[in-house]
């Protein structure tokens, strides 16, 4: 491990630190009771099979948005289009899964397939549009969101409604199609496995393909890239496709599993969580589970705190927010890594001294 | 029926009005991008700002010193973004993520904490900057319904639209910012520090966006209610990359996005179309706007380097 991998890690930690530092700060000017609401944070979560059982379910979701982020900027493709591809995810798997009938065991792997299909199309108009026309992938990407939100509130009033129903929610998806629990007094689902499947091949794809290897060396440096004959337009297609499949399999996974009506009516932020459990675990798909546990912790942690105290569940967004700035600004604590890139330098040239 | 509607002067009285906070965000868009650096922030700085309109406007009995103090405040975030993006060496686009996260929260959790609201600033008695009824021209058949009787921050607006132009195009201050963002490195190389030319630009693009985010709760609403700002700062990141990152382009697209949410709402309150649908129809537009424009820019700038 060199100083380098050393102080990234360091610095993670450190600025997670800190975030939280400010968040129980925060609490501790404006609550009536600071120090319940921070032990319900952090130890909540413990406390019972079931909330332990929350933190795992809202783990799944995150590993699939983490794991399709991460490829897509591992190759610098900036396409914030995930939000969209889990949302038609899940509104692709209701659709299919009300609108034939597969043999039980078959009839959820192919929602789950066609969910990716469509996620995979989402990321990919906006990648479409740079290659073509070199549009900025940012901006076609935050309005394809808002597209697929209306197009699936569309879908939902207007295709599967449940008019029976006291509010807008699709038909009941049939229970065949449903991912099974795996375990007695939670609700965490087979997705689970798949969420750490992909994690370990996205880790095989992005380090120990070819391909792979060429998507990074792009993100590195696009014009080193092009001169070493990468094409740049595969690199963009490809992980855009991929990225997108993922984050729309874990849409039609996250339906499949959690829920059992379609009920989605506005965005709900995945892939903006993805954004930070990437930076927490450097873009590499095999850090992205313990990323996503941290996150989905705090959270359920969150919410308990929420429910027995005065604090609401949105200091954790704060927190969020504040990690995101201290993990990827560049120059916080610069001066240190410096000290520690100058001992190890002299550590090694007394080394070579000592050896001649 | 539907042609009817739409040139129906209470319809483009309604497109003024959903256009205004768009124009504002899309003005502050093209100033930061202008200086070469995208403000993805400004969802963050409008939702922010929606807030501080009530709290302040409330605390001042005043909707004038509210705007005032939001204004300062919105170019405080602006200045917060640049701190991290110019000294700290941060993504500009994580960066602003980051700030759009702690704005979704951090305005839910202020409200809370300001007035014990939860969501909604029900309990906090703000005040809105007036409607103005133009003396004469109100009476002008059409066109009155049309320009009389908005909002005083919807006419400033499309002043705005004229002053940033102006402020781009014919002062020293805007020739630096936009020579900073062409080529920063002959800025620099002619004596123009494009490190402070950015901190200006950024700094005033934040207190652009936060008039347009004072307006939604403090004009277009009379209240504050989280994730007030439901992704008009990303719209205006689109209208103004669409519209060139100009002043009067985008003030054209900007009006685009307000004609079609004003239509949707008509179309919500029993219309003959699917107003999910027309809410579809500025996103399409956007992007395939974005494609020629985009398109075409590419083709100038092949032909440029002779290829």
């Amino acid at each position: 491990m060199n100083s380098n991998t050393r102080f990234n890690i360091l610095r993670t930690i450190l600025s997670v630190g800190i975030a939280l530092s400010i968040s129980f700060i925060i609490i501790f000017f404006t609550s009536q009771e600071p120090v319940k609401a921070i032990v319900e944070l952090l130890t909540g979560p413990l406390k019972s099979t079931r909330r332990f059982g929350n933190v795992i379910e809202s783990m799944i979701p995150l590993i699939f948005t983490g794991v399709g982020v991460s490829i897509m900027f591992s190759a610098n493709q900036i396409n914030l289009a995930g939000e969209g591809s889990f949302h038609i995810g899940g509104l692709v798997a209701t659709y299919i899964a009300l609108n034939t009938t597969l043999p039980t065991g078959l009839s959820p792997i192919i929602c789950i397939l066609l969910a990716g299909v469509a996620g995979s199309l989402v990321t990919l108009i906006p990648a479409i549009l740079k290659v073509k026309t070199e549009s900025s992938i940012l901006v076609s990407s935050l309005m394809m969101n808002y597209l697929i939100l209306y197009f699936g509130n569309y879908v939902l009033s207007y295709f599967i409604k449940d008019s029976t129903a006291g509010s807008i929610v699709s038909y009941a998806i049939p229970e065949m199609t449903q991912l099974s629990t795996i375990f007695a007094g939670t609700r965490i689902h087979v997705g689970l496995f798949i969420a750490i499947a992909i994690s370990i091949l996205g880790y095989v794809f992005l380090y120990k393909t070819k391909v792979g290897y060429e998507l990074r060396v792009t993100g590195e440096n696009q014009d080193f890239a092009r001169y070493s004959g990468i094409s740049i337009v595969k690199i963009t297609l490809i992980s855009s496709l991929l990225g997108g499949f993922i984050i729309g399999v874990g849409g039609g996974v996250e339906i499949l599993g959690m829920y059992n009506r379609f009920s989605w009516t506005s965005l709900l932020g995945y892939g903006w969580d993805a954004i930070i459990i990437t930076t927490l675990a450097k873009k590499n798909p095999l850090y992205v589970p313990f990323a996503a546990f941290f996150l989905a912790y705090l959270r359920t942690g969150a919410s308990i705190m929420a429910r027995s105290t005065d604090v609401v569940t949105e200091i954790i967004i704060i927190t969020q927010g504040i990690i995101i700035l201290l993990v990827v600004a560049e120059q916080f604590l610069s001066k240190f890594k410096h000290k520690m890139i100058a001992k190890e330098a002299k550590a090694t040239l007394e080394n070579m001294k000592g050896a001649e | 029926m539907i042609l009817n509607a739409l040139f129906s002067p209470e319809f483009i009285n309604a497109t003024l009005r959903t256009t205004t906070p768009i124009l504002f965000a899309t003005l502050a868009s093209a100033v930061a991008s202008k200086s070469g650096i995208t403000n993805m922030a400004l969802e963050g700085i409008m939702l922010f700002s929606a807030l501080f309109g009530v709290i302040f406007s409330a605390a001042f009995h005043s909707a004038w010193l509210g705007l005032l103090v939001t204004m300062v405040l919105g170019g405080f975030i602006g200045f917060i973004l640049a701190f991290f993006v110019l000294k700290l060496k941060t993504d500009e686009i994580l960066a602003a993520i980051a700030i759009n996260l702690i704005a979704t929260g951090g305005t839910v959790f202020t409200l809370l904490t300001v007035s014990g609201d939860r969501g909604v600033s029900s309990s906090i008695k703000s005040l809105q900057l007036p409607k103005i009824t133009l003396p004469i021209i109100e009476n002008i058949p059409y066109l009155g319904q049309i320009i009389s009787n908005q909002n005083i921050l919807t006419y400033l607006s499309l002043i705005m639209v004229v002053v940033v132009h102006i402020f781009l195009y014919k002062t020293p201050l805007g020739l630096r910012i936009r020579a900073v963002g062409e080529n920063k490195d002959a800025a620099e190389s002619v004596g123009i520090s494009s490190k402070k030319v950015q901190f200006i630009a950024l700094i005033i693009s934040g207190v652009l966006a936060s008039i347009g985010g004072f307006f939604l709760s403090g004009g277009y609403m009379t209240y504050f209610t989280k994730d007030m700002s439901a992704g008009r700062g990303f719209i205006a990141l689109a209208a103004a990359t669409m519209g060139g990152n100009t002043p009067v382009g985008g003030l054209l697209v900007s009006l685009l996005f307000g004609a079609a949410q004003a239509f949707s709402n008509i179309m919500q309150m029993g219309g003959s179309l699917p107003h999910e649908l027309v809410q579809m129809l500025p996103y399409i537009t956007t992007l395939i706007g974005l494609g020629i424009y985009s398109y075409s820019l590419m083709k100038k700038r092949q032909r440029l380097s002779g290829k």
